[in-house]
């Protein structure tokens, strides 16, 4: 890898990268993240490799990040010059040779792709390229063009710019798509004051979870007094239910460094750390690989770039903690210590890490820096939402057709984000509430479906932005089983330094139970919001401050689904196990004999052709009954 | 995945990669987490000795955080995601079906020493929930009935 010092050189990787991103010979690429994997793209991957050997095909092969639409991986993207992108979704090793051959003769007419791409969006150049001159080719009829998808229609790519499209492990790609350009423009065009100057005019704000102005948060760290300062990256990405910045990192690695880098100048800091989740082996091979790579490109290390700007950065893996997502536990845990949060009145941006001033980010906030750089702050803060500009990256889960990571332009309402790119609610179910903010987040219910995804709109509705896990919930969800689910999370991962937050949460999770198991009294639901208040007002960090938002947010909007399970005793979307039957409809019953077959306990009995029956007694309600029935047989109430 | 042998000069080489600076000490317990599958009492008290620490420093930070087991662990850890997506996807079915599977319950180890069955918060594979991770196999899309084929795999 060859140094890169003027912008010649940056020039001449770029068009390296540009000759491997939109070659002139066949190019395969296959969505390797961790859910292509699981999906089974290694699979692919590897029939991909051993057909095209067979053949001696002249085709390259390549691994990418995720396009975010989980629900169609494993994803095959097929360039060929002066051809679209042709998408693939959900391919199996079998298909693997069909596909082969369609690319060899040039046709598309045995494997229908699912998508077509006629251009790459440049975004942070604001260059578009086109894959192919003249007309649309014939043969794309009734093929979808990307933008027609409802998946992508309403998205704004702009933190996951390049994840499914670059090699996160070459940085030449990263270039070819206007990387580093900015850490270039920065360091030989801009002082620190501009740079923050920018950032500040872009109104980006946190996108880890309280939605902090970034401009702000880096003018306190650089104002703060001190030779040492530090720049930290937060991908510890702890909301259970979320995975956006686990895919930036494993798809896109260089845009958060070069994000860290602009900041650590802009800031004064020479040393920066990436503290990732425990759980992202991935993400941490490839951020390592990114750093190397920039490090023999000489965009980290000592005189970046010429400048006499040093700077470099250390990737620590957490293990295992919920509350050092929290910024001051993870300083802590960066120490070496347990990771146990302090009080925020010392700022961590004049004593943070070893008690020097810190500026910690988010994964996605650092991703946006460069394109901010790029295309200057008034453009950035002209997408969006006035007081939340730009994008969010969400994940998009739970029980919704399209599943996968969004980014959407912020202001724009739930509906489109549910019904529009997220297809609905599977199985002609009705959707029932939103759950957005992670654990400190709340239920946004059915009724509120028009509300505009803004910090301030969802704070204002009892819930928060949070990081960006958008669980999407049925009438077959419970309420309180979702609450009680939240503050037992909360209660094994509390700290235990301040007594509101173990005790109280501890006392709460103890009256969700009972009221879940049929034990629940009058009195409950206001008890409940009495300790809220308490917990709220008693806890040190963040942590306790908000645990008790997912129970007041659904005794907000569902109180009676509270009454029901503690006057009726009944759980009316048929979750609580303690308040629930499993009953054979007679009607829809045909006597097939599968589910006395797959029944753990005998419960479920019946001669074949004949109309079966669980035994209440026996019945342990585990669910596998249901699970088999091809008749719909199995009533749960 | 097989469980290592603990010998003195596995923990001695472990410490050796880093500097005996009190900040390395949860990276080393994460090599030794990974090297031996959980925390042997010797690798936490030679840790201790080597960054001059007492040993309830090092117990105190190897108990905070979920990842380090001090219990030896078998030869295949079978996580359960407990994570949001997975739960409104009925993943504690799951949960509740490989105990019975197994035989044991979440956070102990079959007799034979092949499982170890625990729960994890989020995979981050939420997408293709409910999921369960077998040593680094992600098994996504899970349901119930799938699950006595798949543990025979591992039991081979
Ligand atoms: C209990 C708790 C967990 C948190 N977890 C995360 C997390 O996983 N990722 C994250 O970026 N921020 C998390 N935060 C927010 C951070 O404390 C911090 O505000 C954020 O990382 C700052 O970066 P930003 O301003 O770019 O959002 C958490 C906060 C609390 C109180
Ligand atoms: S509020 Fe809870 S998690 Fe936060 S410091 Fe106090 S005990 Fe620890
Ligand atoms: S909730 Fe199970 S993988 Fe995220």
């Amino acid at each position: 890898m060859s140094k890169i010092v003027k912008m010649e050189d940056l020039n001449k990787a770029k068009k390296r990268g540009l000759d491997a991103l939109m070659p002139r010979k066949t190019k395969i690429m296959v969505g390797m993240a961790t859910s292509g994997i699981a999906s089974g793209a290694g699979e692919v991957y590897r029939a991909l490799d051993s057909e095209i050997k067979k053949r001696k095909a002249d085709i390259i092969l390549k691994k990418t990040g995720s396009m975010g639409m989980d629900c169609i991986e494993p994803l095959v993207d097929v360039i060929t010059p002066n051809m679209p992108r042709m998408a693939y979704g959900r391919v199996t090793a079998k298909q693997v040779p069909a596909i082969i051959d369609q690319i060899l003769n040039g046709s598309i007419d045995k494997e229908k792709p699912t998508y077509y791409m006629g251009e790459e969006d440049f975004i942070v150049t604001g260059e578009k390229i086109k894959y192919y001159k003249g007309k649309k080719p014939a043969s794309l009829k009734g093929i979808n063009a990307i933008g027609d998808v409802p998946f992508y229609k309403k998205q704004v790519k702009l933190a996951t710019r390049n994840c499914g499209l670059i090699d996160p492990e070459n940085i030449d790609e990263y270039i070819a798509k206007g990387g580093y350009f900015s850490l270039y423009k920065a360091l030989t065009t801009m002082t620190p004051d501009e740079i923050i100057e920018d950032v500040v005019k872009s109104g980006l704000r946190g996108r880890g979870g309280g939605g902090f102005p970034a401009g702000t948060k880096w003018r306190s760290c650089r104002d703060a007094e001190g030779d040492i300062k530090y720049v930290i990256c937060n991908g510890d990405e702890g909301d259970p239910g979320a995975y956006m910045d686990r895919s930036l990192m494993e798809g896109d690695p260089h845009s958060v460094i070069e994000g860290m880098i602009i900041g650590a100048y802009a800031i004064g800091a020479h040393e920066g750390y990436i503290y990732v989740r425990n759980e992202y082996p991935l993400a941490v091979a490839n951020l390592t690989k990114a750093i190397e790579q920039a490090r023999a490109c000489g965009l980290l290390g000592k005189n970046i770039l010429k400048s006499g700007f040093d700077f470099d950065i250390r990737i620590s893996q957490g293990a295992g903690a919920f509350v050092c997502g929290e910024s001051t536990a993870l300083m802590a845990s960066l120490e070496g210590k347990a990771g146990e949060p302090r009080a925020k009145y010392v700022h961590t941006v004049e004593h943070g890490l070893w008690n020097r001033p810190s500026n910690l980010n988010n994964v996605e906030t650092w991703a946006n820096v460069p394109l901010i750089i790029a295309r200057g702050g008034n453009w950035f803060s002209a997408i969006g939402d006035k007081a939340s500009t730009g994008t969010k990256v969400f994940s998009l889960v739970g029980k919704v057709n399209n599943i996968g990571l969004v980014e959407v332009p912020m202001g724009i309402p739930l509906r489109d984000i549910i019904y529009d790119i997220g297809g609905g609610i599977p199985d002609g179910k009705e959707f029932k509430a939103i759950q957005t903010g992670g654990p400190s987040g709340g239920c946004i219910p059915a009724k509120l479906v028009e509300l505009p995804v803004t910090f301030d709109d969802l704070k204002k509705a009892g819930s928060m932005m949070g990081s960006g896990g958008m669980i999407v919930m049925d009438e077959k969800t419970c309420m309180v089983d979702i609450a009680r689910y939240f503050i037992e999370f909360l209660e094994s991962e509390s700290c235990g330094k301040c007594v509101p937050c173990r005790e109280g949460v501890h006392r709460m999770k103890q009256i969700l139970e009972d009221i879940c198991e049929g034990r629940g009294q009058e009195g409950d639901i206001e008890l409940l919001e009495d300790m809220a208040g308490a917990i709220i007002d008693g806890s040190l960090c963040a942590l306790g401050g908000s645990a008790p938002n997912p129970v007041l947010s659904t005794i907000k909007y569902f109180r009676e689904e509270y009454e029901a399970h503690i006057r009726d005793k009944k759980c009316p979307a048929a979750v609580c196990k303690a308040l629930i039957e499993y009953r054979i409809d007679p009607d829809k019953c045909t006597g097939c004999g599968l589910c006395p077959r797959v029944c753990p306990t005998g419960a479920a009995k019946g001669k074949i052709k004949k109309i079966h029956t669980i035994d209440q007694k026996k019945c342990i309600k585990c669910g596998a009954c249901v699970e088999s029935c091809k008749y719909d047989a199995i009533i749960v109430e | 995945m097989n469980t290592q042998k603990i010998t003195k000069n596995k923990i001695k080489g472990i410490i050796g990669r880093h500097e005996a600076e009190k900040t390395s000490l949860i990276a080393i317990l994460q090599d030794m987490q990974n090297e031996f599958r959980y925390l042997p009492k010797e690798a936490l008290v030679a840790v201790g000795k080597h960054l001059d620490m007492p040993l309830a420093r090092v117990y105190e930070v190897a108990t905070f955080y979920n990842a380090f087991s001090l219990k030896p662990r078998g030869r295949y850890l079978v996580e359960v995601c407990a994570g949001t997506a997975c739960h409104v996807k009925g993943g504690f079915n799951l949960l509740a079906k490989l105990e019975r599977e197994l035989k044991i319950e979440c956070g102990q180890t079959t007799k034979d020493g092949t499982f170890t069955l625990e729960q994890v918060r989020c995979l981050g594979c939420c997408s293709l929930a409910p999921v369960v991770r077998i040593d680094n196999d992600i098994h996504a899309y899970l349901t119930q009935d799938k699950i006595p084929r798949i543990l025979k795999k591992y039991r081979k």
